[in-house]
């Protein structure tokens, strides 16, 4: 672990490569839409981000399990790494749903709920770090995290059907247009291809970053061991 | 002064007993929590005024008479800030009891599963959410004239307590050995218990309302399929909150 | 009755106990001493079941921890310096809950019985939270021993206490250990633990440095001895 190693490397050059390309083609290459303009063209990084968050909070609760099933503090970086990046992308995919809804809906929020569902991810992982934060032991700070982490990947199905039920039942008509009717516009070829790329794109970047932050979190856990042998 | 050795025989050896020993201990928990707080009432009270006041500042904030609202009625979601706020008073106080004079060390000292002192402690803080909640009703009926008295609205109450408990008692027992342990607790239940109170209000709504079962059916599910998700999964982790 | 071998405690990266070896025989009342944050706590508390050892075997009256840590409890009392004790119910409740919880049979005789070792049989109807810290102490002994234990671990017991408390404490410390039970405490309070011991252990750096029997050793050179013990790890 001493070196950064050359996969690492390469997979940066890629992940920028592909950022470059997938703004690119949702600027340029893919067309604007009939109906909600320019602003349409966030829903690319919009879904993206969201679909990232949502795979690093399924890691951050399977790394959970297996953490208390083997114990091993690798695990518990990995949980981590999750939790930090997915916060970051959830954040991403909050702004820009807020950013679409304006124009279209003309308000700056909307209980639908799959952006009910993102937030509600988001200040879960927000309760996680600070549960963390508040737990001096290591091991135990680790544990708990792992059964958190668990818990609210449980909740979250069941808040997003309970605000879908909600939905259901009671539909509400918000400003100028329905907005269930989120995402439902028709996709060219040309958009899909976009959409598909800016999906492997950001899968590309949560990698990257995931890799690189689980680097960090055993670097530190090294300087951790050296000072503690140098106290000696 | 002499001492007599007990028996050799140990109790709890074989399976029959070691049933009848987590219930044993289960219950031996829930009556501590129950003597304990029957003689100093810090908890009840401590809840019950909190919930009062919570109904004096809305009195002031939002106009709860239904005769006189022109929106639908918000009365279910008034009671159910009242519980879930009321409620992590609870949970926090109960688990406190047991961090502070290292009383959870002397639980885990005895040779019963863990599982037996959450449940122990489900059901005890069970109780104390209860207690109170019955307790509002009528007075809340009084203060704007509604009709709570809905077996419906019992049965909803009971279903969304019951997950709010189930969940609220193992983040409590991390809430409570962390550093930051008062201000955690909502901060890690709320997100995760939004199903319950949703369905729960609407729910209660419905049953105010006099809606038809179809339409209340759904959230009544949801709160069926919380509680049992939670009650084993919160079951089942028990253990890693709680070991060294 | 007790057998420690190469017990190693990590905390995250931090190692507390290195490779720990330790074996008491029945009857023996063996007196932990060390500096603070030698070890002595996180030891008692494995040895309590308390808390998991990173590796290494730990055997208590036959039963290994973790595993078979039920059968281990059943067996074992434990004294900590914080008294494990419920405030808002009265002494006689509180032994009654813990006796239910280890499932002591005879259960209301047993509770007078224990009262009265401990001295507190007057008091049985207060609630604990009017007791001075001696009493709770003496009533968290009486807990401790509610079962009848073979193995009684004390950790640092005599911490907070005045020189009648803590004269009253030797004394039910004493009865405790008469009936043939094993005792494991752990004090740096040398004097105390003169008179009570028959072996003294010190441990220092996370390994148990030094031990010596009682009648190997003039009490008057006690402090020699653990203060070499320190020195020489």
């Amino acid at each position: 672990m001493e070196s950064k190693p050359r996969l690492l490397t390469i997979l940066d050059i890629a992940t920028v490569v592909l950022l470059l390309i997938a703004t690119y083609m949702v600027f340029f290459y893919a067309p604007q839409e009939a109906v909600m303009g320019d602003v349409q063209r966030v829903f690319y990084f919009h879904v993206a981000a969201g679909w990232v968050g949502m795979l690093s909070f399924m890691g951050a609760a399977i790394a959970g399990i297996v953490y208390l099933i083997k114990k091993d503090r690798k695990w518990d970086i990995v949980g981590l790494a999750a939790v930090e990046i997915g916060i970051v992308f959830l954040f991403i995919n909050v702004v820009t749903g807020s950013i679409w809804a304006r124009p279209i809906w003309n308000t700056w929020w909307t209980w639908d709920p799959r952006l009910t569902t993102a937030t509600v991810m988001l200040l879960i992982y927000l309760a996680y770090l600070m549960l963390r934060q508040g737990i001096e032991d290591p091991d135990r700070r680790a544990r708990f995290g792992a059964v958190y982490a668990i818990i609210g990947s449980l909740s979250v199905p069941l808040t997003y059907f309970s605000a879908r039920i909600f939905r259901t039942i009671h539909p509400i008509v918000i400003g100028s247009g329905d907005p269930n009717a989120s995402g439902s516009f028709d996709m060219t070829p040309l958009m899909t291809r976009t959409f598909m790329f800016s999906l492997l794109t950001f899968t590309f970047i949560f990698f990257d970053l995931f890799w690189h932050r689980i680097r960090l979190g055993r670097k530190a856990d090294q300087v951790e061991q050296l000072r503690l042998k140098t106290m000696e | 002064m002499t001492i007599e050795r007990q028996s050799s025989a140990l109790p709890g050896e074989n399976t029959t007993s070691k049933a009848a020993g987590f219930m044993r201990a289960m219950g031996a928990v829930v009556w501590k929590d129950l003597s304990a707080e029957l003689r100093s009432r810090e908890l009840i009270s401590a809840m019950l005024v909190f919930a009062l006041l919570v109904i004096l500042i809305f009195n002031f904030a939002l106009d709860l008479n239904p005769a006189q609202r022109r929106e639908p009625t918000i009365t279910a979601g008034v009671l159910w800030v009242i519980f879930v706020f009321a409620g992590t008073l609870g949970l926090n106080r109960s688990m406190a009891v047991e961090k502070d004079r290292g009383c959870l060390d002397g639980l885990l000292l005895a040779p019963v599963d863990r599982s037996a002192i959450y449940f122990g402690k489900v059901l005890g803080n069970l109780v104390f959410m209860l207690m109170v909640e019955l307790i509002v009703l009528p007075i809340y009926s009084l203060l704007y004239n509604v009709n709570l008295f809905n077996p419906g609205l019992l049965l909803v109450i009971l279903l969304g307590s019951i997950g709010y408990v189930a969940v609220g008692t193992l983040l409590a027992a991390m809430a409570v050995q962390a550093r930051t342990r008062d201000i955690l607790l909502p901060i890690l239940l709320f997100p995760v218990v939004l199903p319950v109170i949703l369905a729960a209000v609407k729910a209660s709504t419905g049953f105010l309302d006099g809606s038809e079962m179809d339409l209340i059916r759904p959230w009544l599910n949801l709160l069926i399929v919380y509680d049992i998700i939670f009650s084993a999964v919160a079951f089942m982790v028990f253990d890693y909150v709680v070991e060294e | 009755m007790i057998k420690v071998r190469k017990l190693v405690k990590r905390f995250g990266l931090k190692t507390v106990l290195r490779g720990l070896d330790f074996e008491v025989e029945q009857g023996e009342f063996v007196a932990l001493l060390g500096p603070n944050g030698a070890g002595k706590t996180t030891f008692l508390r494995i040895l309590a079941s308390l808390s998991r050892p990173s590796m290494g075997g730990v055997n208590i009256a036959g039963y290994r921890l973790p595993d078979q840590a039920a059968a281990v409890r059943r067996r074992l009392g434990v004294v900590s310096h914080q008294p494990l004790l419920y405030g808002d119910l009265t002494a006689e409740e509180n032994l009654r809950f813990y006796g239910r919880m280890y499932g002591v049979s005879n259960l209301q005789e047993r509770v007078m019985e224990v009262l009265e070792l401990v001295g507190l049989t007057t008091r049985r109807r207060d609630l604990v939270r009017t007791f001075s810290r001696g009493m709770q102490q003496r009533l968290a002994i009486g807990r401790a021993v509610l079962h009848d234990p073979d193995v009684v671990l004390f950790d640092e017991p005599h911490t907070g206490l005045d020189q009648d408390a803590s004269a009253m404490l030797d004394t039910v410390l004493q009865e405790v250990a008469a009936r043939g039970r094993t005792v494991v405490m752990t004090s740096h309070d040398l004097a105390r633990t003169a008179d009570l011991a028959s072996r003294f252990d010190v441990i220092s750096r996370g390994v148990i440095s030094a031990s010596v029997q009682r009648d190997e050793i003039d009490p008057n050179d006690l402090l020699a001895f653990y203060r070499q013990a320190l020195q020489e790890s």
